[in-house]
């Protein structure tokens, strides 16, 4: 007879190739999903669970997608949304890197400026361009400052 | 190279060095034809009389000739050409570029494309340092700027010219007094940036209020667009009107200065009065820019 608590077992499997992204705020699993383009038509393994009893964050999302390693640009995005993640790269079922994420000082080409009549929203051949600051993300073009629901403006 | 794009971009002592070498022109101080072998060209895809002339007549009394675009439907815009082929272009052909453009960022974007210096003559609703500088220069021809107090009335939301003189005054410890419109008022984020520079900033629900305190009254037009209808257009606008009595208990050397064009929000009877300082202001665009056209291709 087995001696395993089965209120105890695991929410999903572990997977073989791919990245886990762990303590992402909770709620923020399917915008992280969102900027990393996974749609429901996507064809690799995906696991998601969302308000997961943790210790250090309380509650957290944890995202598993099979056969994907994140990129540096799509780390940034993450970094917005949940700066607490923890990123691992599994490579046949073991952990071969494990990073945290960090908001760069500039964020190029990650996030769409709200104002309409910013360059930056037209057919030039610039990326977006914000300054991260203490109070929001500023537009290096048109000086907007956005302050909140920045998910929403990620591209 | 040396770009003119945002006053952000200015420290105190990059603000009075331009304005000492502005007054040195205005005042004849210097070599004739100074700017004689150079070519600037005037990139204006928005409608501008008194900017664009100004920049050309600064050009002019430096020795200097300009070529220009008048119009979007005159240039290669209207063929899909991006602004930043345009400046790749316009760069092989003169010393220099003064833009103005209708999307904000426009100026900052043509610095980063151009071989040769740009001026930002006025982004949309963004940046106009030069409008800045004549300010400062017109206020400074009166008065030291540090500790004044200085009335910002009209549309504060939307004016460019009012967010740009802010920043550089919240950099000589002016104490601003704003005067808007319901809806009109400055952005909270702008305010919030002044007081973060260390800047003093009182709201008056309207001019008489704040009026008798102030060194310098600062009049933006307040733009019918950004009204629903005529009606509460008018119903705003003539609330927001300087006239001479309402003069009658301001300090003597009180200054009213306007960037124009004006659309009624100074009573022409106000224009005889010692307290009319506007034409006087829009005078001082030359020797401002003679200035900056001189740095940014000497």
């Amino acid at each position: 007879m087995s001696t395993k608590d089965p209120s105890r077992g695991l929410l999903v499997s572990p997977i073989r190739n791919g990245t886990v992204i762990d303590h992402i705020t909770a709620g923020e699993a399917l915008n992280v999903l969102r900027i990393l383009g996974i749609t429901g038509s996507t064809r690799e393994c995906l696991s998601i669970a969302t308000n997961v009893e943790s210790k250090r964050m309380r509650k957290k999302d944890i995202v598993k997608i099979e056969n994907w390693e994140l990129r540096t640009e799509e780390v940034d995005r993450i970094a917005l949304l949940a700066p607490q993640a923890k990123i691992n790269i599994i490579r046949d079922y073991r952990v071969v890197e494990m990073k945290g994420v960090e908001i760069p000082k500039v964020l190029k080409g990650v996030v769409r400026c709200p104002n309409p009549g910013c360059i930056t929203n037209t057919n030039e051949p610039v990326e977006s361009t914000f300054e991260v600051l203490p109070k929001g993300l500023h537009c290096l073009y048109c000086d907007w400052l956005i302050k909140d629901d920045i998910a929403n403006h990620i591209i | 190279m040396y770009h003119i794009i945002s006053i952000r971009d200015f420290e105190r002592r990059d603000l009075d060095y331009l304005l000492d070498r502005a007054q040195e022109f205005d005042t004849g101080d210097y070599r004739p034809g100074i700017l004689d072998d150079k070519l600037v060209a005037l990139l204006f895809f928005e409608p501008s009389t008194r900017t664009r002339m100004s920049f050309a007549t600064a050009m002019a009394r430096l020795g200097g000739r300009s070529i220009s675009v008048d119009s979007v439907e005159a240039s290669s815009i209207v063929k899909g050409e991006t602004l930043a082929d345009t400046i790749r272009v316009v760069s092989g052909y003169a010393d220099a570029i003064v833009l103005r453009h209708p999307k904000e960022g426009a100026a900052r974007l043509a610095s980063e494309f151009a071989s040769v210096p740009v001026i930002n003559a006025g982004d949309g609703a963004g940046q106009h340092p030069s409008q800045t500088l004549l300010d400062l220069y017109t206020i400074r021809q009166s008065m030291p700027i540090d500790g004044i107090d200085v009335g910002l009335l009209g549309d504060l939301r939307y004016g460019r010219t009012a967010h740009s003189l802010a920043l550089a005054l919240s950099l000589y410890g002016v104490t601003l007094h704003t005067i808007a419109p319901r809806g009109l008022e400055m952005p909270a984020n702008i305010a919030l940036e002044l007081r973060e520079r260390g800047m003093e900033v009182v709201e008056h629900p309207n001019v008489e209020e704040a009026i008798r305190e102030l060194d310098v009254l600062y009049v933006t037009r307040i733009q019918r667009e950004r009204f629903p209808d005529s009606a509460s257009y008018y119903n705003v606008a003539s609330s927001y009107r300087i006239t001479a009595d309402l003069l009658a208990a301001v300090k003597d050397h009180l200054m009213i200065l306007h960037p124009l064009p004006r659309a009624g929000e100074i009573d022409p009877a106000v224009d005889r009065t010692p307290y009319a300082r506007y034409f006087e202001q829009a005078r001082n665009g030359v020797p401002i820019r003679m200035a900056l056209l001189h740095e940014v291709m000497k």
